[in-house]
């Protein structure tokens, strides 16, 4: 399997007055196409600086971040702008749904921005929301659907580009754990058609959804470890929490 | 993109009614007084200059100056057609004021003691019966040609001809009436008994003229007539400014210089509250922008260049601006329309205008949303997904 997501030496400094902070001080990982990985860590761990890096919403400071193969770090912002619009799939903790569009027109933004026809757009978001189970609720506004459906429809927003990797910052976060766990799920049957989805979380159990678990802390990888299979939890499992 | 921005520029303004339509209010107003301020500015100008044109072409006044000891008396008149060759007639006016009586109705006016020239110049035409002739003047006739004032309070709108009135206790006998004059500036020139100018002396009690009317022979002429007549009437009253000498010409430009300063500083008032409008688009943009910093940060991360960002933000307001400059024509053209209407001035609606104020309302929005949309599209997405 190629690596869709290859980090080397990632350094990321913040320069707060004459005072350098570095958040992320030499990252080393690479995620191959199809993995689903969770990425741990207490805050300040650099976490975010890390999920910003990998989403193309900020440059590196030092090393190279490779993304399919090709290197981001020194792309421009309309440039970054671009790769964020064709490879990358955002979930957020708060949804960020758009209040006054319907479900079905929040999931077409991305390829709005693509530039594709209204038809093309329109069909892809159909097909978007049907794989999230929402095909009903395309013409929905986002404050008419519970807060487990406007997660997914926030997922179909970013399958709909087709991206190479998703990227979830505690996308149960927000949510009782009924829907968290619906939510969880949906990302298991994602990674099982073979999606590459990297989740950001303080919550072990979300973890343990994932095959694999990075942890950070003071901007150093301290653990990269498979999920033991005891803790694993599949599709078929029903959740404990 | 463009169709894009412009459906989600739509979507937001709806989803904000009532913000869109006070925001709009200051172009409506704007954009509704510049329109009606010119267009009644115009109108008021064509209206000023018809009226005074239907005094009579190429009219040349001669008022002298009394504080300078100037007086004229009526065979001055002649004089004056002898020694100015760019003039082809003049007649005197000794004006007066008169109580006039028929029957049992009174009527205070201004007697006007003239000759038969009189009514060529000043461009008048008769109504009923004849007007004055030479020999009416020659016979100190007691005859009267009345205006429609005078005749409507006396006579009801009968047809007076023939009849004897009495003016300050002198018999005339009415034997021609005057069409209306069709104009309203300055005096009113159909508030007037014309009598003989002989006939005029005995009942004002003074044979001193308030004025020569004369008739360039050209309006071309005019000017040069009005100089040689001032050269004549200084030579000959051994005074540097002996008469005042006004053609119709010098009035007209007079009266559309005023009346067109006027309409530019109407409509750079009304300017001003365009202007003012913008600004409180610039404010609403500048609040729209802050209160959507996420959504501006949600648009970036999915994929809007900057440029998207700006062109949403740009169409926005412009729509803003276009669509309440197209409501404030359209309330300024029938704002314009109805007070002309009601004054009775024609012209009505200047399209120039209407078409300037659109296309000036859109550079409102366009400006003025400029700075807000650019702060929109500089939005670092991290620091704005992370506000709210």
């Amino acid at each position: 399997m190629p690596d869709v997501i290859r980090v080397e030496q990632l350094e990321r400094t913040y320069h707060l007055g004459s005072v350098d902070v570095p958040a992320l001080r030499g990252i080393d990982f690479a995620i191959p196409q199809g993995q689903m990985v969770a990425i741990m860590g207490p805050s300040g761990s650099g976490k975010s600086t890390l999920l910003n890096l990998l989403g193309c919403l900020d440059r590196p400071s030092g090393g190279r971040y490779l993304l399919a193969g090709e290197d981001v770090g020194r792309k421009s912002d309309d440039q970054l702008a671009e790769v964020r619009n064709a490879r990358i799939g955002f979930v957020f903790q708060n949804y960020n749904l758009l209040p006054q569009l319907t479900a079905l027109e929040n999931v077409e933004l991305p390829l709005v921005y693509r530039g594709l026809s209204a038809a093309a757009r329109r069909r892809r978001a159909e097909g978007a929301l049907e794989s999230v189970g929402l095909a009903d609720r395309g013409h929905h506004r986002p404050l008419e659907l519970s807060g487990g459906q406007q997660q997914r429809v926030g997922i179909a927003r970013a399958l709909a580009g087709q991206p190479d990797v998703i990227l979830a910052d505690e996308p149960t976060g927000n949510l009782d754990s009924a829907s968290g766990e619906e939510v969880l799920r949906l990302f298991l049957e994602l990674h099982r058609s073979g999606r590459t989805i990297v989740v950001v979380t303080h919550d072990d159990d979300v973890s343990h959804y994932t095959e694999r678990t990075i942890h950070l802390r003071d901007g150093v990888v301290v653990s990269d470890d498979p999920v033991p299979p005891e803790l694993r939890r599949g599709l078929d499992e029903r959740g404990a929490s | 993109m463009l169709r894009e921005s412009l459906r989600m520029a739509w979507r937001s303004l709806v989803a904000g009614k009532l913000r869109a339509f006070l925001t709009m209010l200051g172009i409506i107003i704007g954009v509704g007084a510049v329109i009606a301020l010119i267009s009644i500015g115009q109108a008021a100008t064509s209206s000023v200059t018809s009226q005074v044109q239907a005094l009579g072409s190429n009219l040349i006044t001669v008022s002298p100056i009394r504080s300078a000891g100037v007086v004229l008396y009526p065979q001055d008149a002649q004089w004056l057609t002898q020694v100015v060759p760019q003039i082809s007639q003049d007649a005197p006016l000794l004006t007066g004021s008169v109580t006039a009586l028929y029957g049992s109705k009174t009527w205070s006016t201004t007697l006007m003691g003239t000759t038969p020239p009189s009514l060529g110049i000043q461009g008048r035409k008769l109504a009923e019966g004849r007007y004055l002739i030479p020999s009416d003047v020659t016979f100190r006739r007691q005859v009267a040609v009345l205006g429609q004032t005078v005749v409507q309070n006396l006579f009801g709108g009968q047809n007076p001809v023939g009849k004897t009135i009495e003016a300050n206790g002198t018999p005339l006998v009415v034997v021609g009436v005057l069409q209306p004059s069709g104009g309203s500036f300055g005096a009113n020139q159909d508030d007037v008994i014309l009598t003989p100018v002989t006939t005029a002396e005995e009942i004002a009690g003074t044979t001193q003229i308030s004025a020569i009317i004369a008739e360039a022979k050209s309006a071309a002429i005019a000017p040069l007539a009005v100089a040689q007549i001032e050269a004549v009437m200084n030579h000959r009253f051994d005074s540097q400014n002996a008469a005042n000498v006004t053609s119709q010409d010098q009035i007209l430009s007079t009266l559309s210089t005023i009346t067109g300063t006027l309409t530019m500083m109407l409509g750079g008032i009304a300017g001003i509250s365009l202007l003012v409008g913008g600004i409180g688009i610039m404010n609403i943009m500048l609040v729209t922008v802050t209160e959507r910093t996420r959504e501006i940060g949600l648009r970036k991360a999915i994929g809007a260049k900057r440029r998207a960002i700006l062109l949403q933000f740009l169409v926005e307001s412009s729509i803003l601006s276009l669509i309440g400059g197209a409501i404030g024509a359209l309330l300024g053209t029938a704002g314009a329309s109805v007070l002309a209407g009601a004054l009775g001035w024609h012209g009505g609606v200047n399209t120039g205008a209407v078409v300037l104020a659109l296309v000036f309302s859109l550079a409102v929005g366009m400006v003025f949303g400029i700075w807000p949309a650019m702060r929109a599209s500089r939005l670092d997405p991290i620091e704005a997904l992370r506000q709210g």
